[in-house]
């Protein structure tokens, strides 16, 4: 027995060695598409000239359209949010479909606290509650969305771990559920009106704001702390992170907890932002959001992805609905290619997979 | 770091402890299981030394592996008493055993593969910094890091970059990756279920090397295999199991490969070996 396979060499940490991330190809995936619109805008004959994201006519104050800039971010923000809870559902090789009802369902219940009691000097004419709803802190109607949002990711959780129901179907269920509660809390009549301080929280780039920071604190929480190091461990391998003496249970109802909160929070940032609460708001943001963690790179099976990725997909998604109005496609196409751009991203990232435990 | 273990591969390097006379690590005491009228184990009465590596032999369904899951609590005994460290024990599961310091390397790897090499180690004992925060607490990366180099030296596995995923890992590394948690906790016990079963020629080699060094550190060690020339090479003594019963309990340098096979498929008996354990 030789003792080729024993050695010294190798037990190090070298930073050079380590793998080229997948966030990098998500990345350079953005670029191109920015590059193709760029391109577009030049060669289409409708187009004039048009750059798609560089101010041609006004070089003094900025390089960049800002404009556009600020709508491509902002038209995903609140998706956005969304996606980032969706992303750690998903890292345990869950799903969550139930965050788009969860977003109307929270922004009614939410806005019923948040109304003004004088609308121009006349009562309320869209008002749910009594005086005593009316003018409350922004506080208020924040922390009872949030909290609505705990309690239906704890019932998700719950099914998904304790009753071992298929995500797909706990979700599914709450997804009815929640659309239901939407339509219910005011017999199907918009709440709106709210006060200022609640407006507040999605005006102008707020949105963006709470996008980017709670993408940076998730960031932090699933890169650095034992919370995140679980989270992929249980998606990666159940069966590894419960021998490893993981409490996986109420790991995974935490998880679908933090994803509805930031559902619900998403709900009271639309709903602040549109200054009106509708049962049929969030139509398809379930969608949005997995297919922007999608093309940021997860595995639907677990163990794979994370927020920096998603939060690119968010900015692919982004840029290719803006670009797709900037040479005037159709609505109706851009659905079209949506879809397949969201099959493409698999199936390059399935390929780019292959081609990596070939090489090894 | 290599000289001792370079030819501990032999099993014939150090001069062995006196194993008799070592304290026990780990006794069992007519230790039985029945699952429903099939008597899996019957009256397993066994003890292992400190320092001492014993290995577990037998044909299918003999009852090696039904021995080891009664000692790691993943299975609850019909009768019979273990102690470890001279303390009765009675695990619930097999965190229990565990956490008392019974670390067992599976047939079938307990290995997240999106995960590290040093994520691995640690997986649900995380060294952690800022530890108010919960669940949200901070990873110690660094420290990880540096405790999983030096419990990788211990063992003198060769991997080329810890911070890689276990996922593209050869067989081989994979089990060594699984082996060197034993020498990153000190656990106090090894049981290893058939570690080479599915490696190669040099894989072996590379978890042969690892056994030793284990033996060399004198870390007490319990090795299911069907690999007789790996056994002769590796261990003390040579427990022999038939038909759920412990038949054969004979010190490696009192037998040989042809005397072992003989009581594994039953040409001798075991009669002359009752009580003596």
């Amino acid at each position: 027995m030789a003792d080729t396979s024993h050695g010294t060499g190798g037990l190090t940490f070298d930073k050079t060695k380590r793998s080229w991330p997948n966030e990098m190809n998500i990345l350079l995936a953005l670029i191109i598409i920015i590059v193709i619109f760029e391109i577009l805008g030049q060669v289409l004959p409708y187009m004039k000239g048009q750059s798609f994201l560089f101010d041609t006519k006004d070089r003094f104050d900025s390089i960049f359209n800002e404009a556009r800039l600020q709508i491509i971010i902002l038209q995903v923000a609140i998706i956005g949010i969304i996606a980032l809870g969706v992303t750690q559902v998903i890292i345990t090789a869950g799903i969550d479909l139930s965050s788009g009802p969860l977003v109307a369902a929270t922004a009614m219940i939410a806005m019923s606290f948040a109304q003004t009691e004088l609308v121009n000097g006349n009562p309320n004419p869209k008002a749910i509650f009594g005086t005593w709803a009316m003018d409350l802190p922004v506080v208020v109607p924040v922390v009872i969305g949030l909290a609505f949002g705990a309690m239906i990711g704890a019932i998700n959780g719950t099914f998904v771990a304790y009753f071992r129901i298929p995500p797909f179907i706990a979700t599914l269920g709450m997804f009815l559920v929640c659309r239901g509660i939407a339509l219910w809390w005011s017999e199907g009549r918009p709440v709106s009106f709210p006060t200022e301080q609640f407006a507040f929280i999605g005006s102008g780039m707020m949105p963006v704001v709470w996008f980017l920071s709670l993408a940076v604190i998730f960031h932090v929480i699933l890169r650095y702390t034992v919370y995140g190091k679980h989270t992929y461990a249980i998606g990666s391998n159940e069966e590894a992170a419960r021998m490893s003496g993981i409490n996986v249970k109420r790991h995974k109802v935490l998880v679908y907890m933090l994803a509805s909160m930031l559902a619900a929070f998403a709900g009271i940032v639309l709903s602040a932002k549109a200054s009106t609460a509708q049962a049929g708001m969030g139509e398809f943001y379930e969608l949005f959001a997995i297919a922007m963690a999608v093309i940021g790179g997860i595995s639907l099976t677990g163990g794979r992805g994370s927020i920096i990725g998603t939060v690119l997909g968010a900015m692919v998604i982004g840029v290719i609905r803006s670009g797709f109005t900037y040479v005037k496609l159709d609505g109706s196409y851009q659905l079209m290619a949506m879809g397949g751009i969201i099959v493409a991203a698999v199936i390059l990232d399935q390929w780019r997979q292959q081609r990596a435990a070939a090489q090894s | 770091m290599t000289s001792e273990t370079d030819t501990s591969n032999t099993g014939q390097a150090a001069p062995q402890p006196d194993a008799a006379s070592g304290e026990i690590v780990l006794k069992t005491e007519d230790l039985t299981k029945h699952y429903g009228g099939v008597h899996a184990l019957e009256g397993a009465n066994f003890e292992l030394h400190k320092g001492e590596h014993v290995a577990i032999m037998g044909d299918n369904g003999a009852g090696k592996s039904t021995f080891v899951r009664q000692i790691t609590g993943v299975e609850q005994r019909t009768r019979g008493k273990v102690w470890l460290y001279g303390e009765e024990v009675n695990f619930a599961g097999p965190l229990d055993a565990r956490e008392a310091g019974i670390e067992t390397v599976f047939q079938t790897l307990a290995l997240a593969d999106d995960l590290d090499v040093p994520d691995n180690l640690f997986l649900g004992r995380e060294m952690t910094k800022l530890d108010w925060l919960g669940p949200f607490r901070f990873l110690d990366y660094k420290g990880m890091r540096q405790a999983t180099i030096d419990g990788l030296n211990k063992t003198a596995v060769k991997i080329p970059n810890i911070r890689n995923t276990i996922r593209y890992m050869s067989g081989g590394q994979r089990q060594c990756v699984a082996i060197a948690r034993t020498a990153t906790f000190h656990s106090k016990l090894t049981i290893m279920d058939e570690p080479t079963a599915a490696l190669g020629v040099q894989e072996t080699a590379q978890v042969e090397n690892i056994i030793s060094t284990l033996k060399a550190a004198g870390e007490p060690l319990i090795l299911i295999s069907h690999n007789m020339r790996q056994v002769m090479d590796l261990v003390d003594r040579i427990v022999v199991f038939r038909r759920g019963r412990m038949v054969a309990n004979l010190r490696k340098e009192e037998t040989d490969g042809q005397d072992v096979v003989a009581y594994i498929t039953g040409a001798k008996t075991g009669a002359e070996f009752e009580g003596a354990a």
